[in-house]
Formats: structure tokens, sequence, C-alpha cells
């Protein structure tokens, strides 16, 4: 984005950078910069609250006040990833004991998952790899693996790496629709990864593909890093 | 220790371009300003093509669209944050307001978003897509870009 920021100027566009790495803002010096110390992902600081967003902006618009550059001045407020403590959200209980728990749980989401995207216009971020209605088939394959099934001959239908991007935003959609209030930072992926047995079950299939011997960025780019 | 510190930790080590001079353009008065974000999310409309994870090109959000979708393949990031308020990522809202305001002068008609994607020599950020995206957004009339990350 910094670099955006240098071409855009010499181009004779004024740039104002949201920046989210202290340090890259430090070593590349975009023209004018404002470090927001916010979790990953939410360079505004706090959805659903316009009273902040604009507090941002008009942070950032101040550093065009400035006659010469490189201009790094830092938003007051910091807001901590809070990814110890799992959203407080209800997971639907044992539907169909013919299916593997990941998949019941799945469907049985599909109408919390309906309502934010009905919220939204018809509008989800599933999709990337796999269709919604296709990823019941997706987890069951992953569910396979995680029993020892080789992972490149259980007929995945895309990317793993896409195929994991699809469940998690798949689980973190149908969460925000069993809550009033938006997820604080991080909680939604912790409630995913370590409450839903969808999420366990991805993390698993992705430890067991790591020792299938399965390429790294297969693998490895499943899930966050730290996990 | 947050996730968000070990990554912030390891992205402020990784090799980054060093830029000798700082262009530094002096735009008119906020209020007379159109301004236009610019964003590194990987956004798209939902009618639009999706980003590979080594897109360095951009898609063009005009100003009225929200059926934004998040084409990021990072798995290094909140995502909720963005499922729960798009604002948060991209926000065409508040500048409407401020625009409204006239605290700025006007929403620019178009808005871009990179996947945050580049090589090792930024070449094609640098000398291609880059300046292609700068002056679609000259020809818009917009004097200020405001950059958002994910």
């Amino acid at each position: 984005m910094s670099t955006l920021a240098h071409v855009f100027e010499a181009e004779g566009l004024a740039t104002v950078s949201l920046i989210s790495i202290r340090k890259v803002a430090e070593t590349m010096r975009p023209p004018r910069a404002l470090y927001c110390e916010f979790p990953l992902g939410r360079p505004l600081g706090k959805p659903q609250d316009a009273e902040f967003q604009h507090d941002v902006l008009q942070h950032a618009f101040a550093t065009l006040e400035f006659a010469a550059g490189p201009v790094l001045r830092d938003h007051p407020v910091v807001i901590e990833l809070d990814d110890a403590t799992p959203l407080a959200c209800a997971v639907p209980p044992r539907f169909d004991a013919t299916l593997a728990p990941a998949v019941d749980e799945l469907i049985a989401l599909r109408a919390a998952f309906d309502r934010t995207r009905n919220a939204r216009g018809g509008v989800t971020s599933v999709g990337r790899a796999v269709a919604v209605d296709d990823l019941a088939a997706e987890m069951q394959k992953l569910v396979a693996i995680v029993d020892g099934a080789p992972w490149n001959e259980v007929g995945l239908r895309d990317n793993p790496v896409g195929i994991a991007h699809d469940l998690r935003t798949y689980y973190e959609e149908a969460a925000l629709a069993l809550n009033d209030d938006p997820p604080a930072p991080g909680a939604a992926e912790s409630w995913y990864y370590e409450i839903t047995e969808g999420g366990r079950a991805v993390l698993a299939a992705r430890l067991a593909m790591r020792d299938q011997g399965a390429p790294f960025p297969i693998w490895f780019y499943m899930a966050r890093a730290t996990r | 220790m947050s996730t968000d510190h070990d990554m912030r930790a390891y992205a402020g080590n990784l090799p980054m371009p060093v830029f000798d001079s700082v262009a530094f353009v002096v735009p008119p008065p906020l209020a007379e300003c159109s301004v236009a974000i610019v964003t590194t999310a990987a956004l798209h409309s939902s009618h639009d093509d999706g980003y590979t994870n080594t897109d360095t090109s951009y898609r063009v959000i005009n100003r009225t669209d929200r059926d934004l979708v998040l084409g990021h393949w990072s798995p290094n990031f909140d995502r909720a944050g963005f499922a729960a308020d798009l604002d948060v990522v991209f926000p065409i809202n508040r500048l409407e307001e401020l625009a409204a305001r006239r605290i700025i002068g006007s929403v620019a008609p178009r808005h871009l978003a990179f996947a945050g994607n580049q090589e090792d020599t930024v070449s094609s950020l640098r000398l291609d897509a880059g300046p292609r995206a700068a002056r679609e957004l000259l020809a818009d009339g917009v004097d200020v870009v405001l950059l958002t990350p994910v």
C-alpha cells in the first residue's frame, strides 16, 4: 500500500494512508500516514461505530494540512485483538447422527448464514472456491482426510486454501446472525477454530495434510499462521 | 501476546522497497477536494472477478456499489469486522456523510481495490498498475486518495 502512495503522489494525487504496521511506514515513508493500532482487518477500528470511524478519518485527513512530508502520525486509541475469548455464540445441537459432526453442524448453520446474507442483499464473501451449496461436501472430504484418506485423492474441488477460506467465512457470517453486536476483534475466528466442530475439523485436516507431505503453501495457509 | 502482535513483528521485518525521495502533492483545501478510496483489501463487486493469490491488478468500485466481497487470500486478519460493516475497511458511507457536511468537496465516482500483492521488485505496481490506476482517478477529477489496508 505504501508503494501505491508513492506512485500516486508522483502522478499528482495527494494520498493519506491508514497504516496497520508502523515499521512499514517508518521504512517505506509514504507521504502521509496515520498509524492505527487496531486489529488487522479493521483499519477503521470499530464496525458499526460511525462516530469512531469519523474520528479516524478526521485524524487521517489532518495530515493533509502539512506542507511537506513524509508525515507519520499515530491515532491515539489502541484496540487490542482479543483473540483469547471466543464469541459467546451457540452451536447447533446434533441433528443427523449419520453425518460427521462437522458436516451436521455446517448444515444446521445454514439458516443463520442465510439471514446474514439476506441482510446484505444477497452478498456473501463465500464462493472464492466453493459455492455455499457445496460446502458440506467439501467439509466431508476434509473429515475424510482427518480419518486418513490421502488429501490429494478425496476429490477436493479447488485449492484447499480457498476451500478453507470459504468454510471460515461461512461460519463467521453465520455467527453474525446469532449475535446482536458485531463480534469483538478475533472473537468470531476463535469461536470457529476453538468451539465449532467445523473449525476444529479444518485445523485437524490441515495438520493431517502436513503429515501426509502436502506442499507447504497448500496446507499452511488454510488457517492463520499462528494456528 | 496477540496474534496481531506476532504478525506485525513478522511483517515489519520482511524486506521492503525503500524510496529515496518522497513525492508530495499539496492538495486544495479538503472542502474542495474530490476524495477516492483505494484499498488493498482485495474488495470487488459480487458481479466482478475475484483475485488470484498473486494478482497485482485492480478492480473498479463504483461510488454506489455496496455489494462488495472480501477477496483477500491471507488468513491472517480478522474478517468478521468486514462481514459486519463494510465501512470498517472501505469507509464509503463515511465519505458520503463528510461530503453532505461539506467537510470534503465530493466523493469520487470511482474507487479502486488492489489485492495487496507485489513482487519483490514492486515493478508492476510502480510501472504498470499503479500509474494506470492513478491516471484513472485523475481523469475522474480526484484530488485526494485515502488508502486503506486490511
